[in-house]
């Protein structure tokens, strides 16, 4: 069985259910990285330009912490995964900074999905991909069939709570329940947001005190997408128009007193949605608060930020509806 | 009505000639300084490219001057340059600057789109007037770029250091006052005339070092300390992958035109980096194969700090250096980048390829040996 090699990284945290049932369909053994460590970490900035942002540096590790247990390593080239639209430049250049960065790697599987002008296009990509493993072409359809399937059902998962793929960490919090109505929207890359090692627990530590958490991903896809056609001009990142979207939408909700973005340094998406969102959010009065994470970022910093943040719109609702009768 | 537009090195001499032609009244921001980087790096995100924050010194300081309308150039990503006119415009209203930003989209399907908006633009002049405007400005740009080049190879050469620079600094002055397609093309060509009468050393050999990367950095002197000026200074020919009327060209006549684009860098880039992903990245090492090919010294790449296909270009970089057996210097920008660091780097790189050309001398090799 030839065993195939999934980063846990980057666009792991959008497609893992997808690509783990397609191969495993085509009868491939799927391995995935460990989840993030210091070493991995580590290596990842050793082996990556300085420039580069913290996921793709971490995406480097994950790589290396990979390469001599597989048969084929999965690096696609995302350039596009929705139609009139693009992802990171980033995610289009991976394989090629990969294959320039690291040593002694398996044969890397670097098929451009590219769904900009069409999502026809995914059938070419995916055939190409399948054809690593199998010759049989209705075999190969009757995989992506069901990778779609399980993909629907992963992303229904988030209604719920978080899904047990994201790793055990983050699968056993509860995420909302009796938070004294209580709740933070939580922006960001999934990678940044569902990488526990890179945020530090982030969505632990909310929800030990007392906070219930929303992600884009637990909002409805239609008021996402409703909410970012408002917007002047078409944001054409696939991940930017989501978290816009859901920021617009979370500052309607009358359950959600704060948001938190998480932002990895150097991210160019960010920096400007993460702007747009401040726009809003200052406008309407939600308070807001950014983390920006990169191999430097300390815990107790990261502690005290949230902890005053939380206090914070605890204080808020506490004390919104009172007047001093002093005058 | 008042418009102004983003400072991007000598492209304000195309913008002057095609408002000229179109009958717009424009006001031209001042010259890219430290005021424009201080005003941007107030109001715009931290993260944000540097090219964003020059953009907004440029538009703050063309309204103090009157300007009320912005008119800035479009796009459908990936690169963020597709998303700045939003930014200007959402950083300018929250800031309680007043002013239309009118985005030019070029993009696939836009062209139409392009005219129509230039069209309402100047009151409804006819297509024909629109063409010799676009026309106009194309032929001025890519005689700017034909001075510029002048410069380059003048530079190195010239007995009498600074002869090339109080030219083209007294062009820089007279071309901020003279309107006019055809005032400006002679101009330049006056000026282009001059140069050429400028004493060189005979049989100098320079150095030869190309320049790639992103564009704005490339372009903008201010953005990259001087860079082609202090080369030339210190008796290097340079030569600049990108140029103004390249990008015009690109961005706008070809796609109005429907022409196709010049894709020798595309090739020369496939076994490095297989895919247009978005901003400059397969040129800048198309190009650098290129360059290594032309017989070059060595290669400069500059980009801002955080502009995402560089990045992966950055990576790349070294695998073609070592193939191609070209040294390649990366300088990063931001608003923090100080002058005497920059110069320093560039003093220690041009050092290594004056030892390396004696070295091949000696040793008759065109190539070093690696590592």
């Amino acid at each position: 069985m030839l065993k195939i090699g999934i980063p846990r990284a980057l666009l792991f945290y959008e497609y893992y259910p997808f690509w783990r049932t397609f191969f495993e369909e085509l009868d491939a053994e799927v391995l995935i990285s460990q989840a993030t460590t210091r070493n991995i970490v580590d290596q990842g900035v050793k082996t990556c330009v300085d420039e580069a942002c913290l996921p793709v540096k971490i995406f480097h590790g994950h790589v290396i912490d990979l390469k001599d247990r597989v048969d084929y390593l999965f690096i696609p080239r995302f350039t596009s995964i929705a139609e009139g639209e693009y992802v990171c430049p980033k995610f289009g250049g991976l394989p090629d900074m990969i294959k320039n960065s690291i040593e002694g790697l398996p044969p890397v599987i670097s098929t451009e999905i590219n769904l900009r002008d069409s999502y026809r296009k995914v059938y070419g990509a995916i055939s190409e991909i399948g054809g690593y493993f199998s010759s049989d072409k209705g075999k190969i359809q009757k995989a992506y069939k069901k990778a779609v399937q399980s993909y629907i059902s992963s992303r229904n998962q988030f209604i719920s709570g978080l899904p047990g793929w994201l790793g055990e960490k983050n699968s056993r919090i509860k995420l909302r329940g009796d938070f004294n109505h209580l709740n933070v929207g939580l922006l960001g890359h999934p990678y940044n947001i569902f990488d526990s090692y890179v945020n530090m627990n982030l969505i632990k530590k909310l929800s030990t005190s007392m906070v219930g958490i929303f992600t884009s991903e637990m909002m409805d896809e239609d008021s996402i997408n409703n909410k970012a056609a408002e917007l002047q001009k078409k944001m054409f990142w696939t991940f930017g128009r989501r978290i816009i979207g859901a920021a617009m939408c979370m500052l309607e909700r009358k359950d959600i007193q704060g948001i938190i973005y998480v932002m990895s340094f150097g991210c160019g998406l960010d920096s400007f949605i993460c702007d747009m969102v401040e726009r809003r959010a200052r406008a309407s009065g939600i308070p807001f608060s950014v983390l920006v994470l990169d191999e430097h970022t300390g815990e107790a910093g990261i502690n005290t930020r949230i902890e005053a943040f939380i206090d914070m719109i605890k204080w808020r609702s506490k004390n919104e509806n009172y007047i001093s009768t002093h005058g | 009505m008042k418009i102004t537009f983003p400072h991007m090195g000598n492209t304000f001499i195309a913008a002057k000639v095609l408002m000229d032609s179109l009958g717009l009244d424009y006001i031209v921001p001042p010259p890219v300084s430290r005021r424009d980087l201080e005003i941007g790096v107030k109001y715009c995100p931290e993260m944000a490219c540097i090219p964003l924050k020059i953009n907004i010194g440029n538009f703050v300081q063309a309204i103090e001057r009157g300007a009320d309308t912005i008119l800035m150039i479009g796009g459908f990503g990936p690169c963020r340059l597709g998303y700045y006119g939003e930014m200007h415009r959402e950083i300018l209203h929250d800031n309680g600057y007043n002013v239309d930003v009118i985005v030019l989209e070029v993009s696939r399907g836009e062209v139409r789109e392009f005219l129509v908006k230039l069209k309402r633009l100047t009151g409804n002049s006819s297509y024909i007037r629109l063409i010799n405007a676009i026309k106009n400005a194309v032929s001025v740009s890519s005689k700017v770029d034909e001075l510029e080049k002048r410069t380059f190879i003048t530079r190195p050469r010239e007995k009498n250091k600074g002869d090339t620079d109080r030219i083209y600094n007294s062009f820089l002055e007279e071309v901020v006052k003279t309107k006019g397609y055809r005032n400006i093309q002679t101009l330049i060509q006056d000026t282009i005339n001059r140069l050429l009468q400028i004493e060189l050393v005979e049989g100098y050999k320079p150095l030869r070092i190309g320049i790639v990367g992103e564009i704005y950095s490339i372009i903008e002197p201010f953005t990259n300390m001087n860079l082609e000026r202090t080369l030339g200074g210190m008796g290097i020919e340079v030569d600049r992958s990108l140029t103004v009327s390249k990008w015009i060209s690109e961005h706008i006549v070809r796609k109005v035109l429907f022409l196709k684009k010049d894709d020798a860098f595309k090739k020369a880039a496939m076994p490095y980096l297989g895919a247009m992903i978005g901003g400059h990245a397969q040129e800048t090492i198309g190009n650098s194969v290129l360059y290594s090919k032309d017989g070059y010294d060595g290669i400069i790449q500059l980009y801002p700090l955080t502009c995402m296909p560089e990045i992966v270009a950055d990576s790349i970089l070294p695998t073609v250096s070592r193939d191609k057996g070209i040294p390649v210097l990366t300088l990063v920008v931001d608003e923090m980048t100080g002058e005497e660091g920059f110069k320093t780097r560039l003093e220690a790189f041009t050092d290594l390829l004056e030892s390396r050309r004696e070295r091949c001398k000696i040793d008759n090799r065109a190539v070093l040996p690696r590592g």
